[in-house]
């Protein structure tokens, strides 16, 4: 048994080298998936959020939200808020993480691999995407259990749920720039807080922006999160979705477009 | 054999920092190379560089003839690297940290389950294998994160601080593996604190301060150089300190340093100087409240050569790469 022998190791290695990124990146989602599995109170904490999040609006807030600017019940108006907010909250584990990987020198090993640059970031941001399909899945049934309708039907639900996975994905790379910009995990979920609280609040998720004042009426009504939260709406209560679905598109195709090159980018520089 | 790492005038900075400033080396296919040095002393930024993580501000280094800034992608194949902190998932069990390296060094998977298990039973760790690496003790996780650097047979291995924070035994252990991998054909470059690490296992050592190598050459060359046996004596008062330089240095023909009522004498011939010095003290009633004879430190050799103390030449908090970390 040799610790070395170094003259046969070419016949190991795999040979189609244009499918590298991805098959790296499956082997590094792979480690974030099994985290999952390995530390249960990491789903716990981030499934039970969600469900109170629903339960405080729906029965706290509720009533309080007035009805005569929505034409149908709270609850469904909710729901479509609660999908995206659950997987903008999310996507803070992507900073998270990432930051504790540079700070654990997991990121140095992975640097010094003949693996591909983008893997690390491919196989978290792909292990974020299972974890939506399971939350997302979840919240459909917990929105169902507290009075939660579609209006339209299911395959519109289903493009609701692509819509919101799509949003998703494109958030873990913004938050996997930050996580590896700070590397510093307590930084890191401290510096996600102020980007996500004005996004998710300041928004058409959980209230009709027509109840703000106008100086933010501005913002609230064009900002990715409202944005995503109306395309959604109308793909699960009706009404017009062209212009809704394709204004949330363009918003994550455009953060996945500044946010992929640049979070690769700080991979690449990270110590 | 020829040459397996050669680095020309690298230098590296942070800012207004020299982390590194024109390091040469030459390190023979098949060796061990030290570096040695205190924290601070750019150590580990010249294995950053090698090692692919970083690139040169200037100056250039190859390894096996491969340039680490325009054939990275090459030297990684090439290479195997153990950083300063253990680099494991702590989710992950041993077996599937080791595996995951293995594949992610382009290893077929079945090579890399058979590389994982291999190495598990070599480093002693085929028990816990299945077990999550956060369960694991100290020693144990550095062992799997120098196995880890050894997953895809790499020619060259890097070590940075491979037993700092390591118990004897564990250490001991760890030296046996790397002398091991020598007589394997692999070459290593190691960073340490320690003379005695660096004269154990290196054949060639650069002595490393402020980012610049101060002296190289081989350990038994450079202790005989610089490295004296030293005999340290704390007395009760500063002024019986004063008076007992004084009588040593006659006694022993060594010039005896003194810092408030510590006396250093430092001599290749320790043995006769310790002799002279307990009889010296003896005859003149002087008791001294410790004594005690050391092989030379990093810090004799650093007095030796820059007229410091170690402590006074790193500049650890200014480095944001070397800080220590256990």
């Amino acid at each position: 048994m040799t610790l070395t022998a170094i003259t046969d190791a070419p016949v190991l290695r795999h040979p189609y080298r244009l499918l590298r990124p991805f098959r790296d990146s499956l082997s590094a989602g792979s480690r974030n998936l099994i985290a999952y599995w390995r530390v249960p109170s990491l789903l716990i904490f981030t499934t039970i959020q969600p469900v109170i999040f629903v339960l405080m609006f729906r029965y706290v807030f509720g009533g309080v939200v007035s009805l005569r600017l929505i034409p149908y019940p709270y609850v469904d108006f909710l729901m479509p808020g609660i999908f995206v907010q659950t997987t903008v909250f999310g996507a803070i584990g992507a900073s998270i993480g990432l930051a504790t990987d540079r700070q654990s020198g997991l990121l140095e090993r992975f640097r010094s691999l003949p693996m591909s640059r983008s893997a690390v970031l491919g196989g978290r941001t792909l292990a974020d995407l299972v974890r939506n399909v399971f939350v997302a899945a979840l919240m459909v049934g917990v929105g169902y259990a507290v009075g939660f309708r579609i209006h339209v039907g299911v395959p519109a639900l289903l493009a609701a749920m692509l819509l919101v996975l799509l949003f998703g994905y494109a958030l873990s790379w913004l938050f996997a720039t930050v996580g590896l910009m700070t590397g510093n995990p307590e930084t890191a979920e401290a510096a996600a807080f102020p980007i996500i609280a004005p996004l998710v609040f300041a928004s058409s998720a959980f209230v009709p922006v027509s109840s703000m004042p106008g100086w933010l009426q501005a913002f609230a009504a064009h900002q990715p999160v409202s944005v995503t939260v109306s395309a959604v709406r109308a793909l699960c209560v009706g009404g017009p979705t062209a212009t809704n679905v394709a204004e949330a598109v363009a918003w994550s195709i455009g953060l996945l477009a500044v946010f992929g090159p640049l979070a690769v980018l700080y991979y690449r520089r990270s110590t | 054999m020829g040459t397996a790492i050669r680095a020309e005038e690298l230098v590296k900075r942070f800012g207004s920092v020299h982390a590194v400033d024109g390091v040469s080396f030459d390190v023979a296919a098949g060796t061990v190379f030290g570096l040695l040095g205190p924290n601070g002393s750019g150590k580990t930024t010249i294995v950053r560089i090698l090692a692919t993580i970083l690139h040169p501000d200037a100056g250039r280094a190859e390894v096996l003839g491969r340039d680490v800034v325009r054939q990275a992608d090459e030297v990684r194949y090439l290479i195997g690297l153990a950083g300063q902190f253990a680099a494991i998932d702590p989710n992950l069990t041993g077996a599937e940290n080791l595996r995951l390296t293995g594949r992610l060094a382009q290893l077929r998977g079945r090579v890399a389950r058979e590389r994982a298990y291999e190495l598990l039973d070599r480093f002693q760790l085929s028990e816990a294998a299945d077990r999550p690496a956060r369960t694991y003790s100290g020693g144990m996780r550095r062992r799997l994160d120098v196995a880890a650097a050894l997953v895809q047979r790499p020619a060259v291995v890097f070590l940075d601080e491979p037993t700092t924070g390591l118990d004897l035994h564990s250490r001991n252990e760890l030296w046996d593996m790397i002398r091991e991998l020598v007589a394997e054909g692999a070459t290593v470059l190691l960073t340490t604190q320690y003379l005695e690490e660096a004269d154990r296992l290196a054949d060639r050592v650069a002595v490393m301060s402020v980012g610049r190598v101060i002296a190289s050459d081989a350990p038994a060359a450079l202790k005989a150089q610089l490295g004296n046996t030293v005999v340290e004596i704390n007395l009760q008062h500063e002024v019986e300190a004063i008076r007992a330089a004084q009588l040593l240095t006659q006694a022993t023909g060594t010039r005896t340093d003194r810092e408030g009522t510590l006396l250093r004498l430092s001599s290749p011939d320790g043995t006769r100087v310790l002799l002279e010095t307990v009889r010296s003290l003896n005859d003149n009633g002087i008791a001294p409240t410790t004594l005690t004879v050391r092989e030379p430190s990093l810090d004799d050799v650093f007095l030796a050569l820059t007229g410091q103390r170690t402590t006074t030449v790193g500049t650890d908090d200014a480095l944001p790469v070397e800080r220590t970390r256990r």
